[in-house]
């Protein structure tokens, strides 16, 4: 994993334990559904992407949301994004 | 003179811990102020005056734990002036810990004395809760009311009983320490206080369920495009809308909004919508959103996420946990189909919501994959029958089918037809 890559997951993690405190990044997985493994509900989910949408000034329309599932998928939009 | 009392924070909460006081003698205080942080079993909660005037005495200090109506304060109205202080009685709790149980003779004798009509006034008593003062040996004259315009409940009477009784050193003269709970005592205090009051429900409340599929496609279709060009801090949750519908289909049907309290139905004119908010680690609320009626979409979504935040940090206000006239759960979050729930006391009924799913729908016979949502409720059969309740539901169902008017309907608080308080 690159140092950039490396540090937008460490940025997305940062901002995903501020609604969900109890959040340890080693026993999430990546590549499953992160509402899942991290009880969000849909007021959750909203504010976490608020707070992506205010960390790093993306926008995020709303027809995206279904593309963003996992925290790889997360990712993954934020790197084509910041390009 | 007015009497500054521990509000009620809910069926669950019968007493709670003074954590600070926001003001000090002489402070001048208006409608709606926070003034005192107390402590519960939930969370720490911003406690608000709803009287003008200056700030007298405080008479309960950060540290003590007190049965709800207790006088906490007490406050000079506009242009009175502080009376001496040896007319002032003591505080109920210095009364409740030095005063031995009285025994029913004394406490008939008590009866038998004439009231002070002019402390009779400002104390109406409810008929069943002097019933039951009389069973209890509780005088109910001396007994702080939490009702409207300060009656005495029947909830107050077996409070002061209580105080009276084993559980007063506990509850009375506990010396705590005022820092707030540690998550952990929270946690376990919390649960008892769910406990309490979902028992409470079982015990009292003769539930009634009924649960009807809503289809859901002109509701998520205007959602989608409502929130299509909006940047995504103003989009709004489809739990909003379902709140806002909920709040509508109500008028048609003003015996689910209200309270069962003194053995009737007591209507409520506006819709406050306890909304449940599970914590993390467990337990949850169900503060209120008032006059959800009269307010926008785009305000009960602030209001909704504002609300949230403040649960899960554990800071509440009092009106919010006082008054839910109605409560409203959304259990879809995680993938449930539906939940019938238990009624929170003294309210008559819970509104449950499971996910909205794609589901086969048959539509002008044929069969199309469309987005549903269960929608639930659980009334009390005390103050309605399930054909109302039916109608309710399918009032609900028609409402989600006109999403437009969701956004439109904005009445003003109190135009519930039929509702009267």
């Amino acid at each position: 994993m690159s140092a950039d890559r490396q540090n937008l997951v460490e940025a997305v993690l940062t901002l995903l334990r501020a609604i969900a405190p109890e959040v340890e990044a080693e026993t999430l997985v990546p590549e499953r559904p992160l509402r899942q493994q991290v009880d969000l509900d849909s007021m959750d989910w909203l504010n976490f992407l608020v707070s992506l949408h205010e960390r790093f000034g993306v926008n995020i329309p709303e027809a995206d949301y279904a593309g963003l599932v996992t925290l790889k998928d997360v990712v993954d939009y934020l790197q084509a994004k910041l390009g | 003179m007015i009497e500054f009392k521990l509000p009620s924070l809910g069926a669950d909460m019968d007493e709670g811990t003074l954590l600070s006081w926001s003001v000090k003698p002489g402070d001048a205080v208006k409608r709606g102020q926070v003034v005192a942080v107390v402590d519960t079993s939930k969370a720490a909660v911003d406690v608000e005056i709803w009287h003008e005037g200056r700030v007298g005495e405080l008479l309960v200090q950060p540290g003590e734990k007190v049965p709800v109506g207790t006088v906490l304060a007490r406050l000079l109205e506009p242009g009175e002036v502080a009376a001496p202080p040896a007319a002032a009685p003591p505080k109920p709790v210095a009364a409740a810990v030095s005063a031995p149980a009285p025994a029913p003779v004394s406490a008939a004798q008590q009866f038998a004395q004439p009231r002070n009509a002019a402390a009779a006034a400002r104390h109406p008593v409810s008929p069943s809760a002097r019933r039951r003062a009389k069973e209890l040996g509780v005088d109910p004259d001396n007994v702080s009311g939490t009702g409207a315009q300060g009656s005495v409940t029947l909830a107050d009477i077996e409070v002061a009983a209580r105080a009276h009784g084993a559980a007063a050193p506990v509850a009375a003269v506990a010396a705590v320490q005022p820092s707030p709970a540690t998550a952990l005592d929270r946690q376990k205090e919390m649960r008892k206080a769910i406990a309490a009051a979902m028992s409470r429900s079982k015990r009292e409340i003769p539930h009634y369920y009924l649960s009807e599929t809503i289809p859901m496609q002109a509701a998520t279709a205007w959602l989608q495009q409502r929130n299509e060009d909006l940047p995504i801090t103003e989009r709004i949750l489809p739990a909003v809308l379902l709140l806002k519908a909920v709040t509508l289909a109500l008028r048609r049907t003003p015996e689910l909004n209200g309270f069962y309290r003194d053995g009737q139905f007591q209507p409520s004119a506006a819709v406050h919508a306890g909304v449940a908010i599970s914590l993390r680690g467990g337990g949850l609320v169900a503060p209120a959103i008032h006059d959800v009626g009269a307010k926008s979409l785009e305000q009960l979504m602030r209001e909704l996420a504002d609300l949230v935040k403040r649960a899960r940090a554990g800071s509440l206000r009092s009106s919010e946990m006082s008054d839910p006239t109605i409560t409203v759960t959304n259990l879809g979050e995680q993938g449930v189909e539906s939940v019938f729930g238990v009624i929170y006391p003294p309210q008559v009924a819970l509104v449950g919501f499971g996910s909205i799913v794609s589901r086969p729908w048959v539509q002008n016979g044929e069969v199309r994959a469309l987005p549903v949502v269960e929608a639930t409720l659980a009334a009390d059969h005390r103050a309605s029958d399930g054909h109302r309740g039916a109608l309710f539901l399918v009032e609900l169902r028609e409402i989600l089918q006109r999403p437009q008017s969701l956004a439109d309907a904005c009445a003003a608080p109190g135009t519930n037809q039929g509702a009267q308080t």
